[in-house]
């Protein structure tokens, strides 16, 4: 078979089973676009804005586990993909980013729309390529999906001068299937040593716990996390990035932990003395003041990438390897011997967490008169029956959805966690839909995050995505507006937004269902006619309590065991 | 704090080095010294790179390294007996009677005039980084016009080597 480099970017596509892609035309990728336009098997999805088409690729592969695909041009339209690059380098998803660049010959010439694609994508990607011959597009196409999927997951740019696709040069195409990288092998396999070193530990626990991460998720090992856990009896918290891997509606979990995490999960943390952290990277919002982190506990790691392991907390035993393969060495050890974990130890453990439990660190003061935060998303819980994809951007309303929307499935909490991305949501949610045409798809966001990309509700309009967007307005920058409040007296520098945009009027300008909702009992009905809408987009303008605040939270420079606890939970008050 | 010299194998592609580079740049590690050139086979760059640090840091920068897909494989030079060198040139003024003094100095430190004009010379000299700073140090200062160095290359001795 005899093609040209823009056919080649198209046939490597479909080798690779690709059948969605996102992006936005522009001068060095017409070539590319040409081909694409003569095809049927690959999908693309126009954005309106290359941010977007990021975002939208990061959210098909989060809710997926398959790589998410952009394809977008030189200059400004590889700038703008930036900060979707970074937002999934930090939470390590699958990409490959295909940017035109310009011509070879132009290079180094401050030509048109000329940037250093690789140079600027290099600090905020796993790997980038600049082809420089058209022989060489195929493998590297094949290196870059090789690359973004295995090992520790991300994103991998490829940037194409505009020659490399011209469509008069045709040469012989085979696609590397075999490839093999010396530079390059991700381990997959523990070492079995570390892990029967971690089994005694373990089995010698008297308070264990296992801190989870996005790892599980990823390596798609929440089966085997559970199975863990039930085998050993013993309590699980989450990262941000985690949730879902094990089920929030089981007794042994005991929620998510870190700044805003729950009091029991803190706590527990803080007295545990083995800590089994499982694909997760001991962020530091999640460790609080490290000189305090798990004073008292013995640590095992295990993680695909040994850069994580000793990186911000010494662990004693470090396991490099897939989470998956680990786990299941892991329970296969456990199950073949005879031990018994300490029975009495776990008991007394767990009594004492129950009672940092019966605190009820989450209680709110519930309103007749104000939508509070809470209420909202225990209501979409409710009227989802807990089967939502669910993704949001960031702030205060993302930490209420983390909290209150119990995740029990993995791949349906789909938010920035590593680097907090604001306009994240939206587009996130469209990738999400494309991949589940067939589920309820919901974005939670707030009303300063939505407008960092809401020119996406075009896009909604052209592929027919029937997202449901929860904007919990409350007219701050709330989680600014709360550090404010909290640590500058209250001088509320610049996180009032005013002069709002009349959401419902916005919405209905793009093609789309827009309705307000202002009152609490009022809340349920709408929620549940925007689901019954299966069709349409919805978007529920929900004016909440603008003085609520995220609590518990670790206190500025403190160990899990400081926290500062909701009025309801520290009056004890009952909803 | 702790000096190390890493030796490590990349591919020889366009951008490997500012990979190199730039992660020493992102995630603020301290980089005294770094020297780069193909090898015999010419699809592999060696790269000899010296940084102080302490225990915890060395290790995240090995682990980094090792990180990055262009490079092949990596070796801490430091760990094991090993034979480091590195080259200069210096030009400095030699005029009436320091010409003598310098040039007996450069024998001394068995230092190379390569080049010769009525009032200077450039001295090719080769050593460990102590003996040429120890050279610097001994020329005058204001006889000093221009110093260039290499940066350390090693290679470790005995049958230990980093190949493929």
């Amino acid at each position: 078979m005899e093609l040209s480099g823009a056919e080649i970017v198209v046939q490597a596509l479909k080798d690779e089973g690709v059948e969605t892609i996102f992006g936005y035309p522009g001068g060095s990728v017409l070539h590319i676009y040409d081909a694409l336009f003569q095809q049927d098997d690959i999908h693309h999805v126009l954005v309106r804005h290359e941010q977007g088409a990021t975002h939208a690729a990061d959210g098909y592969a989060r809710s997926t586990g398959k790589p998410g695909v952009v394809l977008v041009t030189s200059g400004p339209g590889a700038t703008n993909a930036i900060t979707g690059i970074a937002t999934a380098h930090l939470d390590s998803i699958p990409m490959v980013v295909l940017t035109g660049q310009v011509p070879s010959a132009l290079i180094g010439t401050d030509a048109f729309q000329e940037v250093d694609t690789t140079g600027i994508s290099r600090p905020c990607s796993k790997h980038t390529f600049l082809v420089k011959r058209v022989e060489d597009l195929a493998e590297t196409m094949r290196k870059a999906f090789y690359i973004a999927t295995t090992g520790r997951p991300g994103p991998v740019v490829v940037d194409i001068p505009k020659d490399i696709t011209d469509p008069s040069v045709k040469i012989p195409y085979e696609y590397p299937r075999n490839l093999k990288m010396r530079s390059y092998s991700p381990v997959k396999k523990g070492h079995l040593g570390q892990i029967k070193k971690a089994v005694d530990l373990i089995y010698n626990a008297k308070r264990p716990i296992i801190y989870s991460g996005g790892g599980v998720v990823i390596d798609n090992s929440s089966g085997s996390l559970i199975d863990l856990a039930r085998e050993l009896g013993i309590p699980v918290t989450s990262t941000l990035m985690g949730l879902g891997a094990y089920p929030a509606s089981d007794s042994q979990f005991l929620g998510m932990l870190g700044m805003h995490g729950n009091y029991e999960a803190n706590m527990a943390m803080h007295e545990a003395d083995v800590l089994i952290a499982i694909g997760a990277r001991f962020d530091d919002r999640v460790t609080g003041h490290i000189a305090h982190f798990c004073p008292q506990a013995k640590i095992i790691h295990i993680d695909i990438d040994p850069s994580s392991i000793s990186k911000n907390v010494r662990v004693d035993i470090p396991i490099v390897g897939s989470v998956k393969d680990v786990l299941n060495d892991m329970l296969r050890i456990i199950r073949e011997g005879d031990r018994k974990i300490d029975n009495d130890g776990l008991t007394s453990w767990w009594e004492r967490i129950e009672a940092w439990r019966g605190l009820g660190c989450l209680r709110y003061e519930q309103s007749d008169e104000v939508i509070k935060p809470q209420f909202a998303i225990e209501t979409l819980h409710k009227v989802t029956g807990g089967d939502l994809y669910l993704t949001s951007d960031v702030g205060q309303h993302q930490m209420f959805a983390a909290q209150f929307y119990k995740f029990d499935k993995p791949r349906r909490w789909i938010n920035s966690g590593g680097l907090g991305t604001m306009g994240f949501g939206l587009p996130a949610a469209m990738g999400v839909q494309m991949a589940h045409p067939d589920k309820q798809v919901a974005c939670v966001t707030g009303e300063a995050s939505i407008l960092m990309c809401i020119q996406e509700l075009a896009t909604c309009k052209q592929h027919g995505l029937p997202i449901k967007i929860m904007l919990m307005n409350n007219g701050y920058m709330g989680m600014v507006r709360q550090w404010q409040e909290m640590f500058y007296e209250g001088r509320y520098s610049h996180s009032y937004v005013d002069a709002l945009p009349d959401f419902v009027e916005l919405t209905k300008s793009f093609g789309h269902v827009g309705m307000r909702v202002t009152k609490p009992s009022d809340l349920e009905a709408a929620m549940q006619e925007a689901f019954d809408r299966k069709d349409e987009l919805v978007f529920l303008d929900i004016l909440i309590d603008p003085t609520e605040n995220v609590y518990p939270m670790i206190e500025a420079g403190k160990g899990h065991h400081v926290m500062a606890m909701s009025p309801a939970s520290k009056q004890g008050d009952q909803r | 704090m702790k000096r190390h010299i890493i030796s490590l194998l990349m591919e020889n592609e366009a951008g490997a080095l500012s990979n190199v580079s730039a992660l020493f740049s992102a995630r603020g590690f301290n980089i005294e010294s770094l020297c780069v050139a193909p090898t015999d086979d010419p699809s592999l760059s060696r790269m000899t790179l010296v940084t102080t640090c302490s225990e915890s840091v060395f290790e995240q920068i090995t682990k980094q390294l090792n990180k990055l897909i262009d490079v092949v494989k990596l070796m801490d030079l430091s760990e094991g007996v090993h034979i480091e060198r590195e080259m200069m040139l210096i030009k400095v003024r030699a005029e009436k009677e320091m010409r003598e003094e310098i040039k007996r100095l450069a024998e001394i430190f068995r230092g190379k005039i390569i080049d010769v004009s009525d009032n200077s010379y450039v001295i090719e000299m080769t050593g460990d980084s102590d003996k040429l700073d120890a050279f610097v140090h001994v020329i005058p200062e204001d006889h000093v016009i221009e110093v260039v160095r290499t940066g350390v290359s090693g290679i470790a001795r005995g049958v230990k080597s980093l190949t493929l």
